[in-house]
């Protein structure tokens, strides 16, 4: 089929808009990552745009230098895998029954869960909660603490659901138990959305830095969000009491900056195609649902 | 008497017929419970966590109407009724805490909620299959990028001396302006930032899912009509995402007072409060940081009160006028 002119013309027009929204999506991307290889002085001063200039990796050595960081990115490591892995077991452990209509209750503990999605108790009482369960400034706070989430309980129940029921029906022919047929049929069978759950749960784990930043007062037990949040105030107050770029410590203190977010945001980086793969299904097989 | 006892024999039949009723129905429910045991077990873990980390901070609301302290703890504290709410709304920052909510999601509403749908539709005209995908790659990549690294960045950009925007302004013979501290820019760069530009991409994919739930021989009709382009987008695939676009608007509803507080207070200061400080961020500053525990729960008690009857009330309307609801 042949395009008319005013079509020919309304296709470009979309992809010239399509063109300058990805360069603004990737620009600061490409930016922190040029001016965290330049020098202070060529961030500074302005000479950085699209490429670094006076190629340096003095940030990344004193990145390297830097105690608390590393320690910071051990964290957030334990803090994403074992939070990850709580968070999944509990999932599955409130999916499957939910998945079965038999169950008995059942409706009721669906609105148990998503009367929580409607209504919250706000920070001050989940604050408190923590301090009389005496979990304040501790490690199990963040793992336990925000362990699960009601969409993906309700996006990885509509995924058992999908299975045909008839797989469950022969296994009990076979005289296997609940436990079983979940262990033996069902997570094999849901490894897609399993990995989905997974990674929603990392990202969110990766990337968490407010009740870190309120619970833990422990330096030694922050994960790298909330020092990096420090890191960026601390420069902002930098900034506004020195005002002009004086001081060598502004100069690097940029550069810094940039080089740790090109750090924390690597291993994102890395596993972003089975994120985006995972994201969209996760966020198709939820849609439909919800 | 006499009227009466032939009934009294007909009752006497019948209750031990319930009485046994009843008692095959337990004995009917045991076997069920016993027969899902493995399940009910599963949920064990699963209810006790809601309870400890989602139930039990409810019933810790109470302090909204007590005056707490931390040495009686919650239920030992006094209660004061509604002292504490009255001291929320007779404050200073009560009303103006408010507007900023309301605008900022207003904002939010005309500027951040339109984007994904535009992209959407944008999108599903692009009939090269490569460049759909490399646009889509690229635009969904801030969302996976933690709140505290986009202000990071939105932090250096507007350095008021060093940062890139200031030095490009001053380039081409602008003077230099310290956006972060101005009140009359926070609006802008908080939505530009934490609602388009981190999640523009990411949430089109939804309304891509919508549109590729259309059925292709509502097009194929359109055509024979004579419909073009524009004409088959508006009075085709943009009913069809309707449906999206109403839940989606519902929930965003539901979250009206919610607003990102935790990416709001990494972007505000002081000198930008007066459009930037909403309920939330004042309930961190004066709960969490200035320990004023009852103020701080008593708003944030107003706040999902507020949440709750705009979600139900969005629900309704949206059931009435179009026929689409969460529940």
């Amino acid at each position: 089929m042949r395009q008319s002119y005013s079509d020919k013309l309304s296709s470009g027009f979309i992809a010239i808009i399509l063109i300058l929204l990805s360069v603004v999506c990737l620009y600061p991307f490409v930016y922190v990552l040029s001016a965290s290889f330049s020098s202070g002085n060529a961030v500074i001063t302005g000479e950085v745009v699209l490429f670094p200039k006076d190629i340096t990796l003095d940030s990344y050595k004193s990145i390297l230098a830097k105690e608390g960081l590393w320690q910071a990115y051990g964290n957030t490591v334990f803090y994403t895998v074992a939070g990850t892995a709580f968070s999944i077991l509990l999932t599955i452990c409130g999916a499957y029954p939910l998945s079965k209509s038999r169950l008995r209750g059942r409706t009721f503990v669906a609105f148990f869960i998503a009367f929580t999605l409607w209504f919250g108790a706000g920070l001050i009482p989940t604050y408190l909660n923590f301090k009389e369960l005496g979990l304040l400034d501790t490690r199990t706070s963040i793992i336990v603490g925000f362990a699960v989430s009601a969409f993906l309980v309700i996006l990885l129940r509509t995924f058992f659901q999908s299975i045909p029921d008839s797989l469950e029906e022969s296994a009990k022919m076979d005289g296997a138990n609940d436990l079983q047929i979940l262990r033996y049929i069902y997570l094999p069978l849901s490894k897609p959305a399993l990995v989905t759950v997974g990674l929603i749960y990392a990202v969110g784990k990766w990337n968490s830095y407010f009740w870190a930043m309120i619970l833990l007062k422990d330096e030694n037990k922050i994960p790298l969000q909330v020092l990096l949040k420090k890191m960026i105030v601390e420069m902002s107050l930098n900034e506004e009491l020195t005002g002009s770029m004086n001081a060598a410590n502004t100069m690097s203190q940029e550069t810094f900056i940039y080089a740790t977010i090109i750090v924390s945001i690597l291993p994102i980086v890395l596993v972003y195609p089975f994120l985006q793969k995972y994201f969209v299904k996760g966020t198709m097989i939820g849609g439909i649902k919800e | 008497m006499q009227l009466n006892s032939p009934l009294s024999e007909v009752k006497e039949t019948i209750v031990p017929a319930k009485r046994s009723h009843l008692a095959v129905k337990l004995q009917a429910a045991k076997t069920i419970i016993w027969r899902d045991k493995y399940l009910y077990l599963m949920l064990i873990p699963f209810i006790l966590w809601y309870l400890i980390f989602a139930y039990k901070p409810m019933y810790g609301l109470q302090i909204a109407f007590k005056d707490y302290s931390l040495f009686k703890g919650i239920s030992g504290s006094p209660w004061v009724g509604f002292e504490n709410f009255e001291r929320f709304f007779r404050s200073e920052y009560f009303i103006r805490n408010l507007v900023n909510t309301f605008m900022i999601n207003l904002w939010g509403l005309i500027f951040a909620f339109p984007a994904p749908i535009i992209l959407a539709l944008l999108l599903n005209e692009v009939k090269n299959v490569m460049f759909k995908k490399t646009v889509q790659t690229i635009t969904y990549l801030p969302h996976f990028i933690s709140v505290v690294i986009i202000a990071g960045i939105v932090t250096n950009f507007l350095a008021p001396t060093n940062g890139i925007v200031n030095i490009m302004i001053e380039k081409l013979g602008g003077e230099k302006i310290n956006f972060l501290a101005m009140p009359e820019f926070f609006r802008t760069i908080y939505i530009g930032s934490m609602q388009i530009w981190k999640d523009v991409g990411y949430s089109a994919i939804i309304y891509l899912a919508a549109i590729a739930g259309i059925n292709p021989a509502l097009y194929e009709a359109a055509k024979m009509d004579g419909a073009n382009r524009w004409k088959q987008m508006w009075h085709i695939t943009l009913p069809g995402m309707l449906p999206t676009i109403m839940i989606l608007l519902i929930l965003n509803l539901g979250s009206f007072l919610e607003v990102g507080y935790e990416s709001i207070i990494l972007l505000y200061q002081p000198a930008t409060y007066e459009t930037a400080d909403v309920i939330n961020t004042y309930v961190y500053r004066a709960g969490l940081q200035g320990g004023n525990y009852e103020v701080g729960a008593a708003a944030g008690l107003f706040n999902s009160v507020v949440s709750l009857i705009l979600v139900v009330v969005a629900n309704r309307l949206s059931k009435k006028m179009t026929n689409i609801g969460l529940w």
